[in-house]
């Protein structure tokens, strides 16, 4: 049996509109999927779009609320940007997230009475710390025994999980509420007061610190990586290992030293619930959230490109935003995940279009291969 | 003596090691092809949905019902399989953003719950459920009887994948074929091995083993639909072909001991024994981290099966 094969075949030229046609195309290549989806199985397309829509970006208060949904999502993107790059998968975001919101809910319960300043900047510190200390652990494995990244990192995202579980639910530990009530529904000691992060207000917007740090925190990942010799030769490293070896970089250093500035960063993104969101250890919200995945999803569409994270993490967020907002017995639920994976999958599968074209060749009776032995 | 607690706990890693063993048999065969599919997961859930969906429409007798419920299954994840394996095959896409696409595309809070939801799914329970078949009348035979002869027809089926998945890795030639293209696709390429076609198949057939695995949630171990049914099994599973070093039979083994480690905290709250469940639960992880280090030094790369292209797309002009 012989079926028309699909050859790929690459560019002679460069054409500078596929950048923006294919991305654009994948788009509505997905929505229209999403749309049939939602048609096969009883909704209405167009109204159910026009309610996420309303509800992600037009809504009284619905930026408010996607600012919120996009502040951590901006935070484990651009963790994933910063090590994906390198070509360094760390997919541990989720689990530096987690340990970044120990860090810091323990420095804040510590630093107990101190000012707000003083809280804000022990608490970042301590976040990013922690984070960078748990991605330092598949960082130092990859550099010096040569274990893959991908696998180390998701276990470890299980492992702070259970970390946190046993915080919060199994101990009595210095983050747990042990007041009579606590130890009857186990949950996080409350952060003083202080330790709540400011709210800037634009018209009737809230826009929470934490997103504000995470715009400059991408400010700061791009400046590295496009003016400085370290981001030169973490792009070097990237591309051609062997290249960066011959060239003298110190290839191991380099690769702990990205892992740990993506774990810090998804770490202040644990920082950030406690202190922007939730002002307590809430282990199961952190679990239930699965920010650093997202944000893997985050840094893909985004291109790794920092300032594209912070974007593609509103747009996302304003998603996951309206998904939540619209859950209830008429809108069909796991429809933002679906939409997400679509979206991706359309995207990742368009990126070839830029540099490859597909050839459909049909099968010449006489040019016909001999069979190999299946 | 078949009640004391040892048995109990075997039995119960029997029980819920199988769906872990039925995916990780599936992940080999895509790894050992060269794709690491990180999909699993989602893979798992879609297999646990229509299986289940399956079980509360078929019409007749479980005879009829379950093993019809399960092909559905192992249908449903072979064609998720199939969507990753055009994403990274075909369009050479990132293996890893793209396993983790399909995760999130299928998964807990993906089309699996939208099926759920808008099947009404989670209303009732299982009106079919795979449950314990005396083997060979050994039931009561002493401490193997409760531990391997009371189970269900679907741990019975997953002796014989250990099996067949085993002998057509190392005794056939497709089997060796696959491996020839996990290991060095150029040179397989070369052979006139279709590299492209190998892949797919293995993906795909992974992909419905996932989804037989994720229908041992639905159909038999806890036969009802609620969202993320598999609570995380698809990432076990990733992690037992690494633990099981890429061996059909080490999976048998490694799926029992996950399992026990998943099933003994339950078992000995329900005694009374107080314990820290997160130290049995993170045992799994931190052994397939240790394992992998061991993999991954010098000595034992050259003994155990790490595949040598995982993850790498196979691009024939670029050879």
């Amino acid at each position: 049996m012989t079926f028309p094969e699909i050859r790929i075949e690459k560019r002679l030229k460069r054409r500078r509109w596929l950048l923006v046609a294919v991305p654009l195309g994948s788009l509505v290549v997905a929505h229209l999927a999403i749309a049939l989806i939602l048609q096969a199985t009883g909704h209405p397309p167009v109204e159910t779009f026009r309610r996420l829509f309303d509800a992600a970006y037009l809504a009284d208060g619905a930026l408010t609320s996607t600012l919120i949904s996009a502040t951590p999502l901006a935070f484990t993107g651009l963790a994933a940007a910063v090590a994906f790059r390198m070509r360094l998968f760390n997919i541990g975001g989720e689990g530096q997230l987690y340990f970044g919101a120990i860090g810091a809910a323990g420095i804040a319960l510590l630093l107990a009475g101190q000012s707000t300043p003083v809280l804000i900047v022990a608490m970042v510190l301590g976040g990013a710390a922690f984070g960078a200390a748990w991605a330092a652990i598949p960082g130092l494995l990859r550099a010096f025994l040569n274990t893959n990244e991908i696998i180390t990192s998701l276990m470890l995202n299980y492992v702070a999980a259970l970390v946190l579980n046993y915080l919060i639910f199994d101990s009595l530990s210095y983050w747990r509420d042990t007041s009579p009530t606590g130890q009857v529904f186990p949950q996080g000691k409350y952060l003083p007061d202080a330790a709540t992060w400011p709210v800037t207000m634009a018209s009737s917007v809230e826009i929470p610190f934490g997103f504000v740090l995470a715009v400059a925190v991408a400010i700061g990942v791009w400046v590295l990586y496009s003016r400085t010799r370290f981001g030169f030769e973490t792009q070097v490293i990237g591309d051609s290992p062997r290249a960066a070896r011959y060239a003298g970089m110190r290839t191991r250093r380099k690769i702990v030293a990205v892992m740990c500035l993506s774990g810090a960063i998804a770490g202040i993104g644990g920082a950030s619930q406690d202190g922007d969101f939730r002002h307590v250890l809430d282990a199961k919200g952190l679990q239930q959230s699965n920010y650093g995945y997202t944000g893997i999803v985050v840094a893909a569409l985004a291109r790794y490109n920092p300032f594209a994270v912070v974007l593609v993490a509103f747009l996302l967020g304003g998603l996951q935003n309206a998904g939540f907002t619209l859950q209830g017995a008429d809108f069909p639920s796991g429809l933002v995940g679906v939409m997400q994976g679509l979206i991706l999958f359309a995207m990742l599968g368009g990126e070839l279009l830029v540099f490859y074209r597909l050839r459909i060749v049909r099968p010449a009776r006489r040019a016909a291969a001999p069979e190999t032995p299946a | 003596m078949n009640s004391s607690i040892v048995v109990v706990v075997l039995a119960a890693a029997v029980a819920y090691g199988t769906p872990l063993l039925y995916a990780a048999l599936g992940e080999l065969l895509a790894e050992r092809s060269g794709v690491l599919n990180l999909g699993v997961e989602g893979m798992m859930l879609v297999g646990a949905v229509m299986g289940f969906l399956a079980v509360q429409h078929i019409g007749g007798s479980s005879v009829v019902a379950l093993p019809l419920s399960v092909a559905v299954a192992a249908v449903a994840g072979g064609l998720a399989a199939l969507l990753l394996a055009f994403l990274v095959v075909t369009l050479r896409a990132n293996q890893i953003v793209s396993g983790l696409a399909l995760t999130i595309l299928a998964g807990a809070a993906g089309l699996s719950s939208y099926i759920g939801n808008d099947f009404n799914l989670a209303d009732n329970p299982a009106r079919h459920s795979f449950g314990p078949v005396n083997a060979f009348g050994l039931e009561d035979v002493p401490i193997a009887g409760p531990v391997l002869f009371a189970q269900s027809w679907l741990v019975y089926a997953s002796w014989v994948c250990v099996i067949a998945v085993g002998l057509y890795l190392s005794r056939t030639r497709p089997g060796l074929n696959v491996r020839a293209v996990g290991e060095a696709p150029a040179a397989a390429d070369s052979m006139g091995i279709g590299v492209a076609r190998y892949r797919y198949v293995h993906t795909v057939v992974g992909g419905a083993f996932a989804g037989v695995g994720g229908a041992c949630f639905s159909v038999a171990l806890t036969p009802q639909w609620v969202d993320g049914l598999t609570g995380g099994a698809g990432w076990i599973a990733i992690a037992l072909v690494i633990f099981a070093f890429w061996r059909a039979d080490l999976c048998l083994v490694g799926a029992y001991v996950f399992g026990a480690f998943s099933a003994l905290p339950l078992i000995l709250q329900a005694r009374g024994v107080t314990i820290t469940p997160q130290l049995f639960q993170a045992l799994p992880y931190v052994m397939t981290i240790l394992v992998l280090v061991l993999v991954s030094s010098g000595l034992g790369r050259r003994r155990l099966g790490a595949p040598a292209s995982l993850g790498v797309p196979y691009v024939r002009e670029e050879r």
